[in-house]
């Protein structure tokens, strides 16, 4: 489960910023997660919660923005909605795609007090 | 993932199990500080479908104006720190010209057969030296010493990956030879390393033709970091069902541009041009290793000629 390890990569950019910033607590975390990235949310929340505890983000609120798949498709010559991974182009039924948007794994910004 | 039941809620969709025996509801208690010294609790439910708090304002201010709490912009990638690693890898790498391969698959694919077998072929004019990952056991870096490579075997405990750093210690521990190959035999596991970055030159998926041959459909993440898919096993074609044709269709379904080779580890079918795949990609790890270091020699002596027609 490497939801485990992206929430303790997690943890130590909350932990870092809450330092640079003298905060006591973090209150909300924002992260942007792609819909193509490889991010299952649920697993992700309960690693989150895990890792967390007794630190200065127990009980932070984790707020997930869902950027939606995107890709330029070749024969198309044009930028496609893609839902996911192995899914053919919705215009031409094709899969010669290159995705644009959507990988994204980023802690956005953080809530601090 | 549910702590009562252990599924999914979100995008994991069990067939069938449609009807849950428990609700899907995870509370939280926030509390606030006001701005005259009083605490606030309450808790609010989680669906955990549409956990998404979207028109909160920060920090569910209850007085207007005397919210003391502040948003902190941040914009990092989850993963930096390991992708910081993995450009260590990658530099540590190319200034001593080695070829980093990390080979991926579902346990039972035949990786570490098909290592020892490519080692045998390729150790008579090339160093090659191992970077074997398993939860427990040195049983496979064993067979690799027995193959004749140097191997150093990280034991990843309950964790279902390498990660960049963990091969950072290993590459400190191990000093590949300059222009030799590497291989890096990540936990055999289908979704989780293709986060990963270690630092490798390409990513080489391994799937036997005793698996499904939708795997690529099931497991796109890793079909699409993968560089070249090896289809092993082909030896047992005829007695199991596998269409090698859909497979390949459905590799390039969720990367284009992936290479397709069928070999057998234990018949040698196909090794060869496995094999040649790694010289090549080894020559062209050396060269620009070569040209690296040359550059500053070249700038060098055309500082020194330059002045020399100066003087």
């Amino acid at each position: 489960m490497h939801e485990m390890s992206l929430a303790e990569g997690i943890l130590q950019i909350v932990e870092d910023t809450a330092r640079m910033n003298d905060a006591s607590r973090v209150r909300a975390v924002v992260l942007e997660i792609g819909r193509l990235s490889h991010v299952e949310e649920d697993a992700l929340r309960f690693c989150f919660d895990a890792v967390t505890r007794s630190t200065v983000a127990d009980g932070a609120r984790l707020e997930v923005v869902a950027t939606p798949g995107r890709a330029w498709c070749m024969p198309c010559g044009e930028s496609v909605a893609l839902d996911g991974l192995g899914e053919a182009c919705p215009r031409c039924g094709g899969y010669q795609l290159q995705v644009t948007q959507g990988e994204e794994m980023k802690v956005r910004e953080i809530e601090v007090a | 993932m549910c702590t009562t039941c252990g599924c999914s809620s979100g995008e994991t969709k069990i067939e069938g199990a449609d009807a849950h025996g428990h609700e899907h509801v995870h509370e939280h208690e926030h509390v606030h500080a006001m701005a005259d010294g009083s605490v606030v609790r309450h808790t609010h439910a989680h669906d955990g479908a549409t956990d998404l708090h979207y028109g909160h304002g920060a920090a569910h201010s209850h007085a207007p104006g005397m919210s003391q709490a502040r948003m902190v912009q941040i914009e990092q990638d989850i993963l930096g720190k390991n992708n910081r690693h993995a450009r260590f890898n990658r530099e540590f790498l190319a200034e001593r010209g080695v070829y980093a391969v990390n080979l991926v698959s579902s346990p039972g694919s035949g990786k570490t057969t098909l290592l020892a077998e490519s080692i045998t072929r390729l150790r008579p004019d090339l160093a090659v030296t191992v970077i074997e990952g398993d939860q427990q056991t040195t049983n496979d870096a064993d067979r690799i010493r027995a193959a004749g490579a140097r191997a150093l075997q990280i034991n990843t405990g309950k964790g279902c990956h390498l990660d960049a750093s963990m091969v950072e210690r290993a590459l400190e521990r191990l000093q590949p030879e300059d222009g030799s190959v590497l291989f890096i035999e990540n936990v055999g596991n289908l979704v989780c390393p293709a986060a990963f970055d270690l630092g490798e030159a390409h990513k080489v998926v391994v799937l036997s033709v005793t698996e499904g041959e939708d795997k690529p459909l099931k497991y796109p993440d890793m079909f699409r970091a993968a560089s070249l898919m090896l289809l092993n096993k082909i030896d047992l074609l005829p007695y199991v069902e596998f269409d090698v044709a859909r497979c390949i269709e459905y590799a390039r379904r969720v990367n284009p541009s992936i290479e397709v080779m069928t070999v057998s580890a234990t018949k040698g079918d196909g090794i060869e041009q496995w094999t040649n795949w790694i010289r090549l990609h080894a020559v062209t790890a050396r060269q620009t290793t070569a040209q690296r270091v040359d550059t500053p020699g070249r700038r060098v002596a055309e500082f020194e000629s330059a002045v020399g027609e100066r003087t």
